[in-house]
């Protein structure tokens, strides 16, 4: 309906201003959170299209998964310029497809934890995987994941399945980072201690603050949200001494998209303060690019990981399959 | 073959053409797209698949006769008091269930029954140590009793209904004990409307996705249906997910023809009811046994409700009622369901028509054709074809047309309507049978036929359940969200839709607000129903 109505109104406002040129679109394929009314596209869009003279007309789907699926589907007939919302678990197996083209932008503005310099996407966002705990349920937060794994089994963590959720694949991918080939036995021990593995993210973080468990597997940023919207510092992210898993989300232009001026004027766009502002309190994650202040004092005190932990594309391309397997024999046992 | 040039059958035929462009539409879709590499069909057939497919099958029948059996009690305790307070009422509450999401009734259960529930305590009292919720197989079968006991009870009661007044009072008059009279009435007719019901309900079973995944525990408790997901959203290997389909409808098929077996065809009674309403027979033993039965079914299906409602006002209501976003959705859903629901009606009403036209064109005793038993029983395995398999396969056919994004909103229609038609049809087709078993001859020899005959004759024999059809299919098509996966949501955003939307981005407190309105919606929608069905 609003897509309608937008388009009716492009259409209307260029048969008004005929001598003008024909307004131009850049249309942007994301995941479903990142365009609702909370998330950072109405922003995004308003911002971009006060410098651009253009529209930007975005295409939502479920997540990044569905993302990289629906824009594999088109092929080459796709009518995005630009995919927005992969994570570096995807990128491989984007590239593979050969439906993305260079950014050729600089990425001097591009901050992420360890350093950038793919040719092909360009970072918006980032954050780091987190146990959140009630503290109005236990007060001592654990040290490490080995404190975790090893700990008492009757206080119960919601996690998410690897299969069908990104926290759950990130999860699956930190326990293997911390552990190598001894991930099997820790899963077997953090297994007595899992209430239930939820499909998504929005299911477990719901059982979390309804009381049902102390732990929830989340992002470092979360308590960020309690502490800002709704002045609680009853949530609180725990600090791992092993590290945390990282996970970067990026965008980056079709080969459709790569004849599209527009295109690269949003990538650069994309990594300074017109769209990295709306980042914190929007899609609750860390901005990949330059703001044009200090974030909220709620982010600075976040958990900072000791130590970033992150799997090559490649890595995960190459083992994702077979770690999942390896995941589910020991949790289905 | 004078039969089918019958313009009931006529019309089934058209109406299960339909069904079958939807369906093998889909299938054609992801087939053509899995013709480049069948390597996933094969590789699907490994130690977790048998793992999970013997799960699958051992919870579906288990929740099946835990809501069954409970039903036919309960079914027959309303049945036997016609008449009392807040009757109507519980009828209606009955029919929620269905509305409801999946996953809103896992935390309302859960609200109950978890780790942090109201009865934690005295669960923790009883059992002597510390509870730790209802995760795993009692969780979901706890789930799957509460949607389908409910849903049992009225198609029972359906049945109970369609048994002539005349047979109660001469029942009565001869003096019958409720033993009696459950051997000689009332279990002839449930028995008939037994293995449709209990049919239908291992088939919702069979596919439950979201409770599985949110009660079940963990990958130990994961179903066909989990697979059949994944395979098409995460890996996106078309081969794989016709496979395991085409798995889940064989396992389904030999269940459902078990249960065909098991049960006993009715010929339905060709009097007509004299008597207009049947007096409470039921004596005071019996009548304690009866209240209690109720109560405890009432309780039971009352309870994630409460819970529901507890936690939804403590949501921000005065804001979320003024929010143009939930008004948006709560049009863009009433708008969804009401054509879903009014397209299951008339599909399921032609499929009705054929079925009994058939029926009454063939010999007694020959046995019915395969056309006949596809208008039957057919139908009902839309249910345990996954939506996403549907909106999949039909996304990679429409792709190329560039029109997806319009198309969206006639995927959901036609999708809810399909789904919706197993219960339209359990709930039209005893009526109608019943009907069509007094009217037939009288028709025939009068010489009215086609639409006259439908207007003037079935149609005020079966005004009362066709709108029970129409009211089950609207509250199923409410709380629907399965078919948009890949085609992109923003056009059809529905209150479920905007509840999943909420607790996606920490708004927990407006998910709960939104799933209390949702139920408040449906309630209303059934009331309105009830009334318009009373005047009509």
């Amino acid at each position: 309906m609003r897509r309608q109505f937008l388009s009716l109104l492009a259409l209307s406002t260029a048969l008004v201003a005929v001598p003008a040129a024909a307004q131009d679109k850049l249309t942007i394929y994301t995941y479903e959170s990142f365009t609702s009314e909370w998330g950072p596209g109405p922003v995004v869009k308003k911002n971009f299209e006060e410098i651009c003279n253009c529209t930007v007309d975005f295409v939502a789907v479920a997540d990044g998964v569905a993302l990289l699926n629906r824009v594999k589907l088109e092929g080459k007939s796709t009518s995005a310029d630009i995919v927005l919302g992969l994570d570096t678990n995807l990128t491989h197996e984007a590239k593979e497809t050969g439906l993305f083209a260079t950014h050729g932008i600089s990425l001097d503005k591009v901050d992420v934890p360890g350093g950038w310099s793919d040719d092909t996407f360009v970072p918006f966002d980032y954050g780091y995987f987190a146990i959140i705990q009630d503290t109005e349920a236990f007060s001592t937060p654990y040290k490490s994941l080995k404190d975790l794994v090893d700990g008492y089994p009757e206080q119960k963590i919601v996690i998410q399945d690897p299969r069908t959720s990104t926290p759950g694949l990130g999860l699956l991918l930190w326990v293997k980072a911390v552990y190598g080939d001894k991930a099997i036995e820790a899963w077997e021990n953090l297994s007595s201690r899992v209430l239930t593995v939820t499909p998504g993210w929005s299911e477990a973080y719901s059982l979390f603050t309804s009381g049902e468990a102390p732990m929830v597997l989340s992002y470092t940023t979360s308590p960020a949200y309690h502490e800002i919207n709704e002045d609680s510092t009853r949530y609180k992210a725990m600090a791992f001494e092993e590290g945390h898993y990282l996970q970067v989300e990026v965008a980056a232009a079709t080969t459709k998209g790569a004849e599209n001026p527009l295109t690269k004027q949003f990538l650069e766009f994309m990594t300074g303060p017109g769209f990295q502002d709306a980042i914190p309190k929007t899609n609750w994650m860390f901005p990949a690019g330059e703001t044009s202040g200090p974030l909220n004092p709620a982010f600075d005190r976040a958990v900072k990981p000791a130590k970033t932990l992150a799997f090559s594309p490649e890595e995960i391309a190459a083992n994702r399959d077979a770690w999942i397997r390896e995941w589910l024999d020991v949790m289905s046992r | 073959m004078g039969v089918y040039r019958d313009s009931r059958v006529l019309a089934g035929i058209a109406g299960l053409a339909a069904v079958g462009l939807l369906i093998g539409g889909a299938f054609a879709g992801l087939i053509s797209e899995a013709l480049d590499d069948w390597s996933g069909a094969a590789s699907a057939f490994d130690s977790y698949l048998f793992r999970i497919t013997r799960f699958t099958l051992w919870q579906a029948l288990l929740s099946t006769l835990l809501s069954v059996c409970p039903a036919i009690l309960v079914a027959r305790a309303l049945a036997r008091h016609p008449v009392f307070w807040g009757r109507s009422f519980i009828l209606r509450l009955f029919a929620l269930p269905l509305a409801v999401p999946a996953i809103v009734a896992s935390l309302g259960i859960l609200a109950l029954l978890g780790r942090a529930g109201i009865f934690a305590d005295a669960l923790a009292w009883l059992t002597g140590e510390p509870w730790q919720g209802i995760y795993g197989l009692s969780g979901i079968l706890v789930a799957h009793v509460f949607f389908n006991l409910p849903l049992a009870t009225r198609f029972l009661l359906h049945a109970l209904e369609t048994v002539p007044t005349d047979q109660w009072r001469l029942a009565a008059q001869l003096g019958m004990g409720p033993r009696t009279t459950f051997r000689l009435i009332e279990w002839p007719v449930m028995r008939a409307a037994l293995p449709g019901v209990a049919g239908l309900i291992f088939m919702l079973c069979i596919t439950s996705f979201t409770i599985v995944l949110t009660l079940g525990g963990g990958p130990r408790a994961t179903t066909l249906e989990v697979a059949i997901y994944q395979a098409l959203r995460f890996d996106f290997d078309p081969a794989r997910a016709v496979a395991l389909t085409a798995l889940q409808i064989a396992l389904t098929v030999v269940v459902v023809i078990l249960l065909v077996r098991a049960g006993a065809d009715m010929v339905a009674d060709a009097n007509m009811p004299v008597a207009r309403r049947r007096p409470n027979m039921a004596r005071a033993p019996e009548t304690v046994f009866n209240a209690l039965v109720i109560i405890a079914a009432l309780a039971f299906v009352a309870g994630p409700f409460v819970s529901t409602i507890i936690s939804g006002v403590q949501a921000d209501l005065v804001r979320l009622a003024s929010d143009p976003a939930v008004h948006r959705a709560t049009l863009t859903s009433l708008g969804l369901a009401f054509i879903a629901a009014a397209l299951s009606l008339l599909l399921s009403l032609s499929l009705t028509m054929a079925r009994s036209a058939m029926e009454h064109s063939r010999n007694r005793t020959a046995s019915p054709s395969f056309l006949e038993r596809l208008f039957d029983t057919g139908a009902g395995f839309v249910l345990v074809v996954p939506p996403v398999v549907v909106g999949a396969g039909w996304f990679i056919l429409l792709i190329d047309s560039g029109s997806v994004f319009s198309l969206a909103p006639v995927m959901v229609v036609t999708v809810n309507a399909v789904m919706a038609m197993p219960f339209a049809l359990r709930a039209i087709r005893p009526a109608w049978d019943g009907a069509a078993e007094r009217h037939d001859r009288l028709c025939a020899s009068l010489g009215i036929s086609g639409f006259n005959r439908l207007r003037l004759i079935d149609w005020p024999s079966i005004r009362r359940p066709a709108f029970t059809a129409f009211a089950f299919a609207m509250a199923l098509s409410l709380g629907d969200l399965g078919v948009i996966a890949l085609f992109g949501s923003d056009v059809v955003k529905t209150l479920p839709y905007l509840l999943f939307e909420r607790m996606g981005s920490y708004r927990t407190a407006d998910a709960a607000g939104i799933a209390l309105f949702l139920g408040i919606v449906c309630l209303a929608l059934m009331m309105l129903v009830d009334r318009t069905r009373r005047s009509a």
